[in-house]
């Protein structure tokens, strides 16, 4: 069996600021880490490593500096890892992107068969959950996505079933190798990873390959220029100008402050008390 | 579908190569899945209306499923919501929600009629569906849009969406490629008033499909023992709770303020990461958005991704005991105060209120 593991670097949002005067956002500092969603695939990869014996491979398109996420994944036990980064890759959007990794897969695939391919459930940049579809697509893939549990993999007959999140119930799916699956959060709980892997990890050199070295021939289906959308523009959400109609409850007993609140509720929105009776 | 017939059907339909006048109208995925239409189907029929009477294009509505009674219904219902026009495909095969053999119906069905504009809901379904036929399609699609305009100067679609984590919106454009595809989360969208005598054209395609060639299966389906977390992005009425109370024994006081209003209880993502609620009743951009006619937020900030989760709510009532709280530039009524006192005195105040004019009734 032969695993590969899509992993994007992305910005930790939760520290991004916008820049209070110019709207702009204020990168500096913000650290880089792996996108959490695909921590969530890479341990279910590995898990079917140790089950299974499993090769598995992190594949990650973005700037050099996202060798370090890929060195990361390495130390959790990733056996090897490559970095598709080239100018040519800039300003990608989710079809371009597909694009680039898919290609890069291929070429993987060359060396050894590939069975399985895992994608985050979604990026906390992007925040699109296209890429997997899109890779299953140009790679004709079973695509399994929302996956909250890989039930059995058989390698010798080639089948799969796994249980799929749909809206309001699970999927029972069995299907034919080769796979993409994207992982539901919670799914999993993401291992330590040992010392052995730490010390295999810093000497690990990652895998870089230009567009060429990826197979990538159609250049104009990459970047900016292989990216139907257009980011006409960015800009913050306006604040709505109307303030609370505010109701001050210190020295005032409970009760009385919620008195207060009814009576002008159901004064001013005549019909809520009905509807709230429904 | 083999890896040779994808990557062709995948090449780049730019400008020079397609003319856009040839791809006219909008269309909307009408999300069947087990006998039951998704609302955020509607939602988006409401906003394509708008969209098309903009442009003077026909409104459609694409159902796909089985040779069943749902199905008529469905088309019957969409009429209702304002479609003009139904695109229906019958097949035993559709009878369950697979990857394959949806998208290529509907990327048969888009190729045949040419629609300009295609949106569907962002639901595990929709967002599975609408990443396999962009990419076969080779064309631009923006997901979870909280708005959706026409740019008149290009005639295209101008859909805006969250982005850094929520920080900022951006608005995207596909501007050479066609269909423009977009993704609208439930409940962004407000329900369109349903109209018992609208109906329309309903038009009957027919694919090829075979179920030996749907290599995927579906063994067998569990649904949810819980179904009620569905009902909170629907529910009239929401209490939630945020880090404010304190501790998760306290969040008994917002279950017990929603069971007093017979409506739902959610928290803000730090008590749904901390366990105090499940987490599918987080409720924000990153987890349900609801469209209540009130909304009772305690021991909640206000943050921008919350905020843009709950503002299609009716009337706010926030509780804070911190008066420049963000939550208070955003809420009807404020209330400056400790939650854990006012929320027992609520409860208590409602109950005989509603209590006792129920008994009279
Ligand atoms: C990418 C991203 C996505 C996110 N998605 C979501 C999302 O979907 N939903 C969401 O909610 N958040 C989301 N967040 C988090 C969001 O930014 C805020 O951190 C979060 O909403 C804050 O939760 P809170 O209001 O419960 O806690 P706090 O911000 O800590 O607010 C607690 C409030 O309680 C008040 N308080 C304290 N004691 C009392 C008392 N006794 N009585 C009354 N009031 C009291 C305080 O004054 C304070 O205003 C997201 C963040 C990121 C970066
Ligand atoms: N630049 C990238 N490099 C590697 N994997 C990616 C990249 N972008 C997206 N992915 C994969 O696709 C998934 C979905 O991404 P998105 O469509 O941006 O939400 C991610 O969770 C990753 O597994």
């Amino acid at each position: 069996m032969h695993i590969v593991v899509c992993v994007k670097q992305v910005p930790d949002s939760s520290q991004i600021r916008v820049h209070p005067v110019t709207n702009t956002i204020m990168r500096q500092g913000v650290p880089a880490v792996v996108n959490p969603y695909d921590l969530v695939s890479l341990e279910e990869a590995l898990r079917l490593k140790d089950r299974l014996g499993a090769r598995v491979t992190v594949l990650s398109m973005g700037p050099k500096m996202a060798a370090e996420s890929l060195k990361k994944c390495v130390a959790l036990g990733a056996d090897a890892a490559v970095l598709i980064t080239d100018r040519v890759f800039a300003g990608s959007d989710t079809l371009a992107t597909s694009y680039a990794l898919s290609a890069a897969i291929r070429r993987i695939g060359q060396d050894e068969p590939v069975d399985m391919v895992f994608c985050g459930k979604q990026t906390i940049d992007g925040d699109t959950a296209q890429v997997g579809p899109g890779i299953a697509r140009r790679l004709g893939l079973q695509q399994l996505t929302y996956v909250s549990r890989i039930e059995t993999v058989d390698p010798a007959a080639r089948e799969i079933v796994v249980h799929r999140r749909a809206e309001g119930g699970v999927q029972v799916l069995q299907t034919k190798l080769p796979c993409l699956v994207t992982m539901l959060e919670g799914a999993n709980t993401l291992r330590f990873a040992s010392m052995d892997d730490m010390f295999r990890a810093a000497r690990y050199d990652v895998v870089e390959w230009d567009h060429k070295a990826a197979g990538i021939t159609e250049v104009d289906r990459c970047g900016l220029k292989g990216s139907p959308t257009v980011v006409k523009k960015v800009f913050a959400p306006q604040p709505r100008a109307i303030k609370a109609e505010m109701l001050d409850a210190t020295g005032k007993s409970a009760s009385e402050t919620v008195d207060a609140l009814l009576s002008t509720l159901f004064a001013k929105h005549p019909n809520l008390e009905a509807e709230i009776r429904q | 579908m083999s890896a040779e017939e994808t990557n062709s059907a995948a090449a780049p339909r730019r400008a020079g190569g397609i003319d856009l006048g040839t791809w006219k109208g909008v269309w909307v995925n009408v999300e069947l899945e087990r006998g039951r239409v998704h609302p955020v189907s509607w939602e988006l029929l409401g906003e394509g209306r708008k969209l098309a009477d903009h442009l003077g294009v026909p409104l459609s509505g694409v159902v796909l499923g089985p040779d069943d009674a749902a199905t008529g219904e469905a088309c019957a219902e969409a009429f209702r919501h304002g479609a003009d026009t139904v695109y229906v495909v019958r097949h035993p095969v559709l009878e369950h929600y697979r990857t394959d053999p949806y998208a290529k119906v509907f990327t048969e069905l888009v190729e045949r009629h040419k629609p300009e504009i295609l949106l569907l809901g962002a639901t595990t379904l929709g967002r599975d569906l609408a990443g396999a036929i962009a990419t076969t399609l080779s064309t631009g699609l923006t997901a979870d849009c909280t708005e959706l305009r026409i740019d008149d100067e290009t005639r295209s679609l101008a859909a805006t969406r969250p982005t850094f984590g929520g920080t900022l919106l951006c608005t995207i454009h596909t501007l050479e490629y066609r269909p423009q595809m977009a993704t609208v989360r439930p409940r962004v969208m407000a329900m369109p008033k349903r109209d018992e005598g609208h109906s329309g054209t309903i038009v009957t395609e027919s694919v090829t499909l075979a179920e030996e060639d749907v290599v995927t299966k579906i063994l067998s389906y569990i649904p949810d023992a819980n179904a009620d977390n569905a009902q909170l992005a629907y529910a009239d009425v929401v209490v939630a709770g945020g880090r404010g109370l304190g501790k998760a024994e306290n969040f008994r006081l917002v279950r017990e303020l929603a069971a007093v209003l017979g409506g739902e209880y959610g928290g803000s993502r730090p008590v749904a990461q901390a366990g105090w609620v499940s987490g599918d009743r987080q409720i924000g951009q990153t987890g349900k958005t609801i469209r209540p006619k009130l909304y009772i937020a305690a021991g909640i900030s206000g943050a921008i991704q919350h905020r843009v989760g709950v503002e299609g709510a009716d009337v706010i009532i926030a509780i804070n005991n911190d008066p420049k709280a963000p939550i208070f530039d955003f809420a009807t009524y404020g209330v400056v105060g400790d939650a854990l006192q006012i929320l027992p005195a609520l409860t208590e105040a409602l109950r005989a209120r509603l209590g006792h004019s129920a008994a009279a009734e």
